[in-house]
């Protein structure tokens, strides 16, 4: 592959002709090289997957040109939105038959601390951490909006991709990453009201970071 | 009554105290993740030059996993 400046990927991307069609030939191969490399412990994603997901994003690059800013190598920010369609597409793939209602439902009413799956925390943890959740469960009661309680227990209890949550509640990604933080700045105030510290709460849920 | 891993809620708890009134989105955070990447590879400190791209993606699990997923691939394709 001929290596190119930033500057003679936009030009001969830009323009139709010949030099189009073999920069987009290099692209190609080399998007799809990537994504082997970034897909290559996940046996649920076949070669003809990630022809697929180059493909929508050479589309998505292509009508993108003018947003590339330059800050980095285009190779990079072409492989960027690739890595992107590519977990997208796989996200919603896995979550497209679950319904949010019964995610949700599953961690409503009465998740008390008694059954937290902490396979052996001291009996002093134990307490602390009982209190802690029996705050957290009461504050996202009493504190948050109907939308924000049920994104904050889709999105960090129920684990799914804030994607496909945010597509469930006619919504966008950052919409909901906006609605979840003016949820997490309210439950803040109340926390740190009630006296639970950061250093506290940690050490009652102490294990490894991720 | 509902099971919730240990690591769920101390997931929650660090994620809602931790708050900062300045946080940036998923697309913004998509926005500037090549630039994050580049001077990851670089051996510059990307957290201390982008401090709300690194904070984003110690918050977001979606981000983080394109975020390393791309670090992933540059690594390779730069040590062929």
């Amino acid at each position: 592959m001929t290596p190119r400046t930033n500057d003679e990927w936009l030009s001969a991307l830009e323009e139709p002709g010949p030099a189009r069609r073999e920069a987009l030939s290099d692209l190609r191969a080399r998007l799809v090289r990537g994504l082997g490399y970034a897909m290559a412990d996940r046996s649920d994603v076949t070669e003809a997957h990630i022809e697929g997901f180059v493909q929508n994003a050479l589309l998505k690059i292509l009508a993108n040109l003018e947003y590339f800013r330059g800050d980095s190598r285009f190779t990079t920010w072409a492989q960027k939105i690739a890595v992107h369609e590519a977990f997208d597409e796989l996200r919603r793939k896995r979550w497209e038959n679950v319904s949010l209602d019964e995610m949700i439902e599953q961690y409503e009413g009465d998740f008390t601390p008694a059954v937290l799956d902490d396979p052996d925390p001291s009996p002093e943890q134990r307490v602390t951490q009982q209190g802690i959740l029996e705050t957290v469960r009461r504050l996202i009661d009493e504190e948050l909006t109907e939308r924000q309680r049920r994104a904050m227990i889709a999105v960090v209890l129920a684990g799914m991709p804030t994607a496909e949550v945010a597509r469930r509640m006619d919504t966008n990604r950052n919409a909901l990453y906006k609605l979840m933080h003016d949820a997490r700045q309210r439950l803040k105030r109340r926390m740190e009201a009630e006296g639970i510290s950061l250093e506290e709460a940690l050490s009652a849920f102490e294990e490894e970071r991720r | 009554m509902t099971k919730i891993e240990s690591s769920k809620i101390k997931r929650l708890v660090r994620n809602v105290l931790t708050t900062r009134r300045n946080e940036i989105g998923c697309e913004e955070c998509l926005a500037q993740m090549d630039t994050f990447v580049e001077m990851k590879l670089a051996g510059k400190d990307a957290g201390q030059a982008m401090p709300l791209v690194q904070d984003h993606l110690e918050r977001c699990r979606d981000c983080h996993e394109e975020f390393r997923a791309l670090l992933t691939v540059l690594q390779t394709i730069s040590g062929e």
